[in-house]
């Protein structure tokens, strides 16, 4: 499917350092569960060049293993493996304690595997074939998601605040009047700040869609969002990632 | 000789020549039977007749003895010796010798013991001419006051006449059942196997790839008939899928085929690029590209797990009001953008057993359809989303006043990457509609599409209606 020829390299270089080049990359180390050798190899190489360290296991038994001694940020696992299904490998890692955030990986397509995969123990699901910038969104958000107080009541980024209990949002002390859908927006994206979210995920945890928006429904709903929140601003906050999705950060 | 042969073994394996076989052993059986519970029947009741008559002249003779002796006797079974088809009348001495009778001899011992003869017996009848041929017949011997005996009896013919009769009976039935057989075969089981002949041959063309290929179809619609029938339809379901299929292999080889070379070109342009930053454009575009690929396979493969019906399993009860008021807020500054408002029209709590995502997916499609359409045409007239209950279900319309598509086109739009726009130069997977079919069609319901402004208007636009079937209480 995938040739490893030089361009091909390439290109996922110079595609994820530039999304990553000014992104505080955490260091991370994750373990990816696939047969197909090949893909797992661009995915490691992809993976690295992002700051994130990739193990690599070729089926379902040595998978569990290496997930069930060692300690991962996050598990990117297929879900059709040789030796021991993905999910089978999922639901025994829960059994013995291991909570690391997996992200399953499936051909299977979209709407009903993703429950099955979710009710296994996944924390999300991305079918294939998929846009490797949509894999590292979703892999950095799962990684950075131990670190996110959940009980945090308000989230900053630079003068921007917002409240989650009393629905209030300031910027330098000025009132934000948002629509509660745009709050629900500026509040994933904040909740994930610093980290590239693409529009699939948007529409994911904000309107509770999973699948891909084909056209550019989001981009409007992000551009209504920011004329809100950076009109009579001048620094910008958020930043649209091209061929990726969105972040919201202080350049400061 | 030998393709004869071979038929003739063909015919020993043709369903009808063993049905008729076995419809010869069958009724051979029956009418075998029937013939001996007849015959066995009738000999019965004769026998009873014979008896009956027998013990009738017994009690005459007996009379007449007693009324004048032996004289009155004799004088009586002479009388009744001459008459026509007369019994067997017999006199012999204590001893069991002969006196008088109008036999000639009787099987020896039969004389000896009163009462009934229990099984029928020889004897010889005088004859005038030719060999004697020995008769069987019943009788009822009786013993006078004087030790004389007297047997009255009845001719029952020659040995083995019964059951001549019942062979030749047998014979000739089964003669009529074979008949029978043969005309039953040639009538209807000859003309049966040509007919599934006819039908193999045109079978052996349909495999040989030629699907426009029909079995033959006779008038007097029976099961041949009937069965030529289903396969037919059978055939053109496939010939329509096999064409179908066609069509989108073909589609799909000229949409990937056109993205893919415009993928490689910007490569090839990548790569010439001197300057980083215009270098990193369009690396970018590659990648922006290649997304949108991904978007169209992921769009084909989910249109057709829809269509298999895989995704059945997860229904619910979903309240589509919601989702469509959910779909107009999502799509409301969509339409602002484009310069179009967006007016719904909702009734409230209307539920019904399906995929929230698929249809939200189908809503959306719809959505993205019309604001896309009107806002090229220029039309300033809003886009509508309405849901009402109707008497054949729950209707959902989504309007726009664009050009609309040409009645005579709306069975094409909705095949895979069909689309109006033949250079393909706008954006769109030409997939959006075959999906929203395919969801439908998952819900038992359909898509019907209509002209908002009515036909004839120069912008008809473009009504799709989303028909959900009426739940069942």
């Amino acid at each position: 499917m995938q040739t490893n020829t030089p361009q091909n390299d390439e290109l996922a270089e110079s595609a994820f350092n530039r999304v990553h080049q000014d992104a505080i990359v955490p260091h991370m180390k994750i373990l990816v569960i696939e047969d197909d050798l090949e893909a797992a190899a661009y995915m490691t190489k992809a993976f690295r060049e992002a700051g994130i360290v990739a193990d690599h296991a070729s089926d379902g038994e040595s998978g569990l293993f290496m997930g069930s001694e060692n300690a991962y940020d996050v598990m990117v696992i297929d879900r059709m493996l040789p030796r021991r299904d993905g999910l089978s490998v999922i639901s025994e890692l829960r059994k013995r304690g291991v909570n690391t955030p997996v992200l399953i990986l499936s051909a299977l397509g979209q709407v009903d595997d993703r429950v099955t995969g979710l009710r296994a123990g996944g924390d999300d699901y991305l079918p294939k074939p998929y846009a490797f910038s949509e894999l590292l969104a979703r892999v950095e958000v799962l990684g950075r998601r131990k670190g996110t107080p959940e009980q945090e009541m308000v989230y900053r980024v630079g003068d921007l605040e917002l409240d989650r209990l009393s629905h209030e949002v300031r910027r330098g002390g000025k009132e934000v009047l948002l629509q509660p859908r745009e709050f629900r927006l500026l509040e994933y994206l904040m909740k994930n700040a610093g980290q590239v979210v693409t529009r699939t995920m948007l529409l994911e945890n904000v309107w509770d869609y999973h699948f891909d928006p084909q056209t550019n429904v989001i981009d409007v709903h992000v551009s209504r969002l920011r004329s809100k929140i950076e009109k009579d601003f001048d620094r910008p906050l958020l930043k649209t990632i091209r061929g990726a999705g969105y972040m919201i950060k202080d350049e400061a | 000789m030998k393709p004869s042969m071979s038929r003739i073994r063909l015919v020993f394996r043709s369903t009808t020549v063993r049905l008729s076989a076995l419809y010869i052993v069958l009724f051979a059986l029956c009418a075998a039977f029937l013939v001996v519970y007849v015959t066995a029947m009738s000999e019965r009741l004769l026998a009873q007749q014979v008896r009956e008559a027998l013990l009738q002249e017994t009690a005459e003779i007996r009379g007449a003895f007693e009324r004048g002796g032996i004289n009155q006797l004799l004088r009586v079974m002479e009388r009744r010796a001459r008459q026509p088809g007369a019994n067997l009348y017999v006199i012999a001495s204590p001893s069991g010798e002969m006196l008088a009778g109008n036999v000639a001899s009787v099987e020896p011992g039969i004389l000896g013991k009163e009462g009934w003869t229990n099984m029928p017996f020889r004897y010889e009848p005088f004859t005038e001419l030719g060999p004697r041929r020995p008769h069987v017949a019943t009788g009822n011997v009786f013993f006078l006051d004087n030790g004389l005996r007297v047997m009255v009896g009845r001719d029952l013919g020659e040995p083995g006449r019964f059951r001549g009769i019942v062979r030749r009976a047998l014979m000739v039935a089964l003669a009529i059942m074979g008949l029978g057989a043969v005309i039953i075969w040639f009538g209807i089981g000859r003309n049966a196997l040509k007919r599934i002949d006819r039908m193999s041959a045109a079978s052996t063309k349909i495999i040989a790839g030629d699907l426009s290929q029909r079995l033959p179809v006779g008038v007097s619609g029976d099961e041949f008939d009937r069965l030529s029938e289903s396969l037919n339809s059978m055939l053109e379901r496939i010939e329509k899928l096999n064409e179908g299929l066609r069509q989108v292999s073909d589609n799909i080889a000229h949409d990937l085929k056109t993205p893919l070379t415009r993928l490689r070109n910007k490569a090839a342009d990548a790569l010439a690029e001197d300057r980083d930053d215009l270098r990193r454009n369009a690396l970018e575009g590659i990648i922006a590209e290649s997304d949108q690929l991904i978007r169209t396979f992921n769009a084909l493969l989910m249109i057709s797990r829809v269509e298999a019906g895989s995704i059945a399993a997860e229904m619910s009860s979903i309240d589509l009001s919601a989702i469509s008021a959910d779909s107009a807020e999502l799509y409301e500054p969509v339409a602002e953008e484009a310069g179009l408002s967006l007016t719904t029209e909702i009734e409230p709590g209307l539920t019904v057993n399906g995929n929230r995502e698929l249809i939200g997916q189908a809503i959306f499609n719809l959505l993205d359809n019309a604001i896309k359409y009107a806002a090229e045409s220029g039309s300033e007239a809003p886009v509508c989303l309405v849901l009402k209950k109707a008497a054949d279900g729950l209707r959902l319309s989504i309007c726009d006043s664009g050009p609309g598509i040409p009645a005579e086109k709306r069975t094409e739009v909705v095949k895979r990457f069909v689309r109006l726009d033949e250079s393909r130069s706008k954006p769109g997977t030409g997939l959006g509609l075959s999906l929203v079919e395919a969801v439908m069609d998952l819900h038992g319901g359909r898509l019907e599409l209509s002209a908002t402004h009515g036909e004839d208007a120069p912008q008809p636009g473009l009504t799709a209606t989303m028909v959900f079937p009426a739940q069942k209480p």
